[in-house]
Parts: C-alpha cells; sequence; structure tokens
C-alpha cells in the first residue's frame, strides 16, 4: 500500500515528475562521468603499462623511459643478467629511434627496435608480425644512400595506421629507410629497404603519430656500430606478478644495474596521479555539484509534494496512520524519484562519457590505448550509492516535516484555506 | 458514557493571534446517541470535535473518549486510538485522488493492518452499505460530491469504530444530498454507531437526537455531564 501511495503521488502530477527524474538523471550522469574521469585515468594508465604484463621499466640511470635521448650501453648483459635471473619472467628490450623515409610523404618516423617475440609495444591488426628471429636480419644495414630494395635484404616492419594514412602506404609496400642524418651522431648515412607487413595498434604512441616497429638487430645497424649494444629501454616481467614481487625485482635490478634505473608501474602510476591531480580536483568538484544538484532537486519536489497534501496528509494522520508510515511514504517517494533518475542517469552518463572520451582522445600526444573515462562497475556503484544517500537525505527533511506536521492545526488551516 | 469532557479550554495560536477556540466545556454522551455540535463559524466546534477524536488535546480540562483520556496518550497511542476507535468524516472529503473507491476504504484497513483479501472483501460491503458498490473501481475525480462523502462514510467504518465524528458532512452538498447522507447517517446510527457531527445548519443539527450549541466558545445551554 504504501509503495501504490507512493507511486500514486509522484505519477499525480506527471509532468514535473518526468522535468524532477530528467534532472535527476543529469546530475547522476555528470556523477558518474566525474568519479568515472577521477578514476579513469589512472586506471586506463595502469592498463596501458600492464597491457603486456610487464610490472618494470628500465631506462638508463636517472632519466624516465623515452624522457630523453639516453640509451644503454652494454644492453647484452644487463639484458642476459635480467633474463638469468629467477626474479625476472621475461625481459622486452627496446631501441627508439628516427629514422628518415624516402620514396614516401612521411620525411621521417619515428622507430621502434624490438625483439618480436617479446614485444610488448603493439599488436598487430592487418598483415603480418616481425619475423620472430630478429638476428637474422641484421646485415640489412648497407653503407651509403644507394638504396634500391634488394629481396634478400629486405626487412619486414609493422606500422601505425597514421604510418599507412600519412605516407601514402600500403600492406606490402616497399620503402627505404635511412639513418645518419643526425649531426650529433655524426654518423655514416645507412640504408634500408623496409617492407611494410602489417598494421599495428602501439599502445604507448599517440594515435595520430607514424612510428614503425623493426626488428631491435636491424635498427641497431642502421644507427651504426655505436648503436650494436644500446637500448632505449627495456621492459621485464616479475615473477609472481603482485606487488611484493614486483618490489623485489625492482630492488634487485637497483642493487645489481648501477647504470639503469628500474620503475614499477605502482610508482609509474604515482607519478602520473600526481600529475593528474589537477584533473581529479576538478573532477571532484564537478561531482559534488552534481550531487547538490541532485539532491536540490529530490528535496524540492518532495517539499512540494508534502505542502500541497498537507491537507491529505493531516487527514491520514486523522485517520490513524502513523507518523512512521508518513515518514517511510514520503522518503519513498524522494527514493523512487532518485532511483528511477539515476537509472537513466546511468545509462545517459554511459553514453556521454564515450562520446566525451572520443573527444578528448583526439588531443595531440595522447597513447593511442588511453581512456579518459573508464567504465567500471565500481564507479557505476560508487556514483549509484552517493545518490542513493544523496536521495534518501533529501527527501528526510520534507518527509519530517509530513510526518511531524501539528494533525489539528494543519485541519484548521485547511478548513480556513 | 463514551465520550465525557470536563471544563475543557483550549487556546491556540493562529498567525500573530492568541485564540480561546473553547472556554470551560463540559458535556457527556452515550453510547448509541446522536448528536450534532451547532453554532455560528468561529465558535469553536471544530475545534471541539479534534478534542474528541484524539487529534488535539484540550489546554485544560480533560476529554475522555471510550474510558481513555486523550491528553495523556502518546502520539502513538492517539493513532492508535484514533486508528480502531474513532471514524473521521470531513467537509471536503479528503479522499486520496490517485486511489480508487474501494482502495480508499481499504486504507484505515490497510493502517490496522489487515489481510489484503479481509480488507477487500469488507472495504466492497462497506461500498454496498453505502449505496456504491457499483462505483468501487471509480476515483474521486469520477464520482459526485455525495457519492465522495459516502465513500468518505465507508471510509471512516472500516475499522469498525464505535465512535464517529463528522466536519460539516453536509456542507460541500446540495441539499438533497445532504438529506440522503443525513439518512445514512440516521441509519448508521441505527446500527450501533455513536454519532457526532459538527454544522452550522440549524436544520442539518435538527436531524440529530440532541444539539451541543456552541456561542464563543462557551456552550449556550448547560449540557448533562457524567455523573
Amino acid at each position: 500500500m504504501r509503495f501504490t501511495l507512493a507511486l500514486a503521488t509522484l505519477t499525480r502530477h506527471r509532468a514535473r515528475t518526468i522535468l524532477a527524474v530528467a534532472g535527476i538523471a543529469v546530475a547522476s550522469a555528470l556523477l558518474l562521468d566525474m568519479v568515472m574521469l577521477a578514476t579513469g585515468m589512472s586506471d586506463s594508465f595502469r592498463s596501458l603499462l600492464l597491457t603486456r604484463g610487464y610490472q618494470l621499466r628500465i631506462a638508463p640511470k636517472g632519466t624516465l623511459p623515452f624522457d630523453s635521448e639516453a640509451t644503454i650501453d652494454g644492453a647484452s648483459a644487463i639484458v642476459a643478467a635480467l633474463r638469468a635471473s629467477p626474479r625476472i619472467v621475461q625481459v622486452s628490450p627496446v631501441l627508439g629511434a628516427t629514422l628518415t623515409i624516402d620514396s614516401s610523404r612521411l620525411a621521417s618516423s619515428f622507430v621502434l627496435g624490438l625483439e618480436a617475440a617479446v614485444q610488448g609495444d603493439y599488436t598487430v591488426e592487418e598483415g603480418r608480425d616481425l619475423p620472430a628471429a630478429p638476428n637474422a636480419l641484421a646485415k640489412n644495414g648497407r653503407e651509403g644512400r644507394t638504396s634500391v630494395p634488394n629481396d634478400i635484404d629486405v626487412i619486414d616492419g609493422v606500422v601505425s595506421s597514421a604510418f599507412l594514412e600519412r605516407g601514402g602506404h600500403r600492406i606490402g609496400d616497399t620503402i627505404s629507410v635511412a639513418s645518419g642524418v643526425d649531426a650529433q651522431l655524426r654518423a655514416v648515412s645507412r640504408t634500408a629497404s623496409v617492407r611494410i607487413a602489417g598494421r599495428g595498434r602501439f599502445f604507448y604512441i599517440p594515435a595520430e603519430t607514424p612510428v614503425m616497429a623493426l626488428p631491435l638487430a636491424s635498427v641497431r645497424s642502421l644507427l651504426g656500430p655505436r648503436y650494436t649494444d644500446r637500448i632505449s629501454l627495456a621492459m621485464a616481467e616479475a615473477r609472481g606478478g603482485d606487488s611484493v614481487s614486483v618490489e623485489e625485482a625492482r630492488a634487485w635490478i637497483a642493487r645489481t644495474q648501477p647504470r639503469v634505473t628500474a620503475i614499477s608501474t605502482e610508482t609509474a602510476i604515482r607519478q602520473v596521479e600526481e600529475r593528474l591531480s589537477y584533473f581529479r580536483q576538478l573532477a571532484l568538484v564537478l561531482g559534488a555539484i552534481s550531487l547538490g544538484i541532485g539532491f536540490l532537486l529530490v528535496s524540492t519536489l518532495v517539499t512540494l509534494s508534502v505542502n500541497e497534501r498537507r491537507g491529505e496528509i493531516a487527514v491520514m494522520r486523522a485517520i490513524g496512520t502513523r507518523k512512521g508510515a508518513i515518514l517511510r511514504q514520503t522518503m519513498l517517494e524522494g527514493l523512487m524519484l532518485s532511483g528511477t533518475g539515476i537509472a537513466a542517469g546511468l545509462l545517459l552518463g554511459v553514453l556521454t562519457a564515450r562520446w566525451l572520451n572520443t573527444i578528448l582522445r583526439d588531443f595531440p600526444g595522447l597513447p593511442a590505448s588511453f581512456d579518459f573515462f573508464v567504465w567500471s562497475a565500481d564507479a557505476a556503484v560508487r556514483a549509484t550509492l552517493l545518490l542513493l544517500v544523496s536521495g534518501t537525505l533529501a527527501g528526510l527533511l520534507p518527509a519530517w516535516r509530513a510526518a511531524s506536521m501539528p494533525v489539528a492545526r494543519a485541519l484548521r488551516e485547511e478548513a480556513v484555506g | 458514557m463514551i465520550i465525557e469532557c470536563t471544563d475543557v479550554t483550549r487556546r491556540y495560536t493562529m498567525g500573530e493571534r492568541d485564540v480561546t477556540a473553547l472556554r470551560g466545556v463540559s458535556f457527556g454522551i452515550e453510547q448509541g446517541d446522536f448528536a450534532a455540535i451547532t453554532g455560528p463559524s468561529g465558535c469553536g466546534k471544530s475545534t471541539l470535535l479534534h478534542l474528541l477524536g484524539a487529534v488535539d488535546v484540550p489546554s485544560t480540562g480533560t476529554v475522555t473518549v471510550s474510558g481513555r483520556r486523550t491528553s495523556s496518550m502518546s502520539d502513538r497511542e492517539a493513532t492508535d486510538f484514533r486508528l480502531r476507535h474513532i471514524g473521521f468524516v470531513f467537509q471536503r472529503f479528503y479522499l486520496l485522488p490517485t486511489l480508487t473507491a474501494v482502495e480508499n476504504v481499504e486504507l484505515p484497513m490497510a493502517e490496522a493492518g489487515v489481510a489484503r483479501g479481509v480488507r477487500r472483501t469488507r472495504a466492497a460491503e462497506l461500498l454496498d452499505y453505502v449505496g456504491l458498490s457499483d462505483r468501487a473501481g471509480h476515483r474521486p475525480t469520477q464520482l459526485s460530491g455525495g457519492e465522495q462523502q459516502r465513500v468518505a462514510i465507508a471510509r471512516a467504518l472500516a475499522n469498525a469504530p464505535p465512535l464517529l465524528l463528522a466536519d460539516e458532512p453536509t456542507g460541500e452538498l446540495d441539499a438533497d444530498t445532504g438529506a440522503s447522507l443525513l439518512e445514512l447517517f440516521g441509519r448508521l446510527n441505527r446500527d450501533g454507531t455513536t454519532l457526532v457531527f459538527v454544522t452550522h445548519d440549524p436544520v442539518v443539527a435538527g436531524a440529530a437526537r440532541r444539539v451541543i450549541a456552541l456561542r464563543d466558545g462557551r456552550l449556550v445551554t448547560p449540557q448533562p455531564t457524567a455523573p
């Protein structure tokens, strides 16, 4: 009966109730989006870093991965030591460079030298991957710029969508790449022919950036003798995978490899979270505002409804309806209003989050796999609980006023009115 | 005696004005009585009815209904007392507009915890008693004023209270409808319900067996009180 009465009260003024529900839905959607934004970026960053299970990044001493052009010399020994350690499951060395490109609309491209079998930088979306045996193509680097592709010497490469689009290439095309134009390196120019074997999605590279993955050995050959034993960074997967094991592995690397800095995913996330604190604060403020709007909407509508029904409520009390029953019924009205608004708001929130995410992901310089809004049941539950508590509290004051109404006085005022 | 009022005074504030609605009123009403409280507008009729119905308590003096002193009841006790011992009928009917006639009649029974099936049967019987069995599924807006007041009477009788209080029950009705309603009150009284109603209309008051006349918060003629 209580539910029927509450529902009947809300449907008495349909247009008003629908408008209030719409308002609560908008406030709920905004709150959900803000909760998703507050947690989404760090969740997305964590997911990005752990895409292939590597929890440790090993960079030249005192630097962050790709933070500078510094490289790690004597990389073979370091990688071998890491691979030999029982604390480490897998190591993926990476050498980054910028190569010039002939026979393309692109003048140059960022290139990642990788070991295909253990790489954690991209996933192939079309065509073929790099060959699994990288050293077989080490001979590809040739002195001079007389690069007429030779079938025997052609290296397979995987490129990004931006590379294909901006370079005007297709999978299967063969292009010529060259190094040694860097004045600082003073290196002799080297060229190689690269066949575009596949298109990949590069996790850490902005979607709009042309990038090419080549076998590590080939990139080293192209860059010349100085890079024969260098890498820009290595990614490592700690055995066990839990935070204690990762920290133990990180500490072991720090102790045994003085020329490198090992950073765990958790540390990187903490650093990113510090940088993203502005976003979180903004999200919190906007979330609090939307919560306040939801509170005021429910409170206003229930107060209005109670004021309109003073006579009715007084009569219900006169015929024997208990104070608690009036309180419960009025609060139920607030909850039903909130509940319907929240349900609609969750749907609206997910849709707007997707739309906003699409816009924000187009920001230049962001990794292709980075999201601002990440759907999580946890975020939805948190937003829903906050709104339900807010809706309950919003209904509490008018409900209390309704229940505590002096019956005789209300009847008297109604009779006069 | 079902009602005993002894030296009842009621003062309250209305806006910024202090009002003394009743001044030293004493009278008693026997079980099975059919009484009308009359007097001009503002003489304290409705205030007296609220005191008899345990929705209000006197500033001084005592009101005892069915052997219970209303001023010593807690809010919860007074509510439960009203639910089971008193039926209320109001001038403006005050049916819940979102419920049907039968649901309105069921409401006090639902509050009393009567099972759904039992209350639906009794509500149908009560609507039949007031001559509205064919209007059970109608909402108040689909009923005439007289029909709405009959539904309100059926609602007041839902928990079979021994005392029925009505505040200007014919006030919003035309003369013919009002007369048929008074006939219904007479039938109710003959069936054993004690009836007290408020009216400013001497003709309507004439339907009662006994008249309690008020002027300026005082009884016009002395009334019999409890021994």
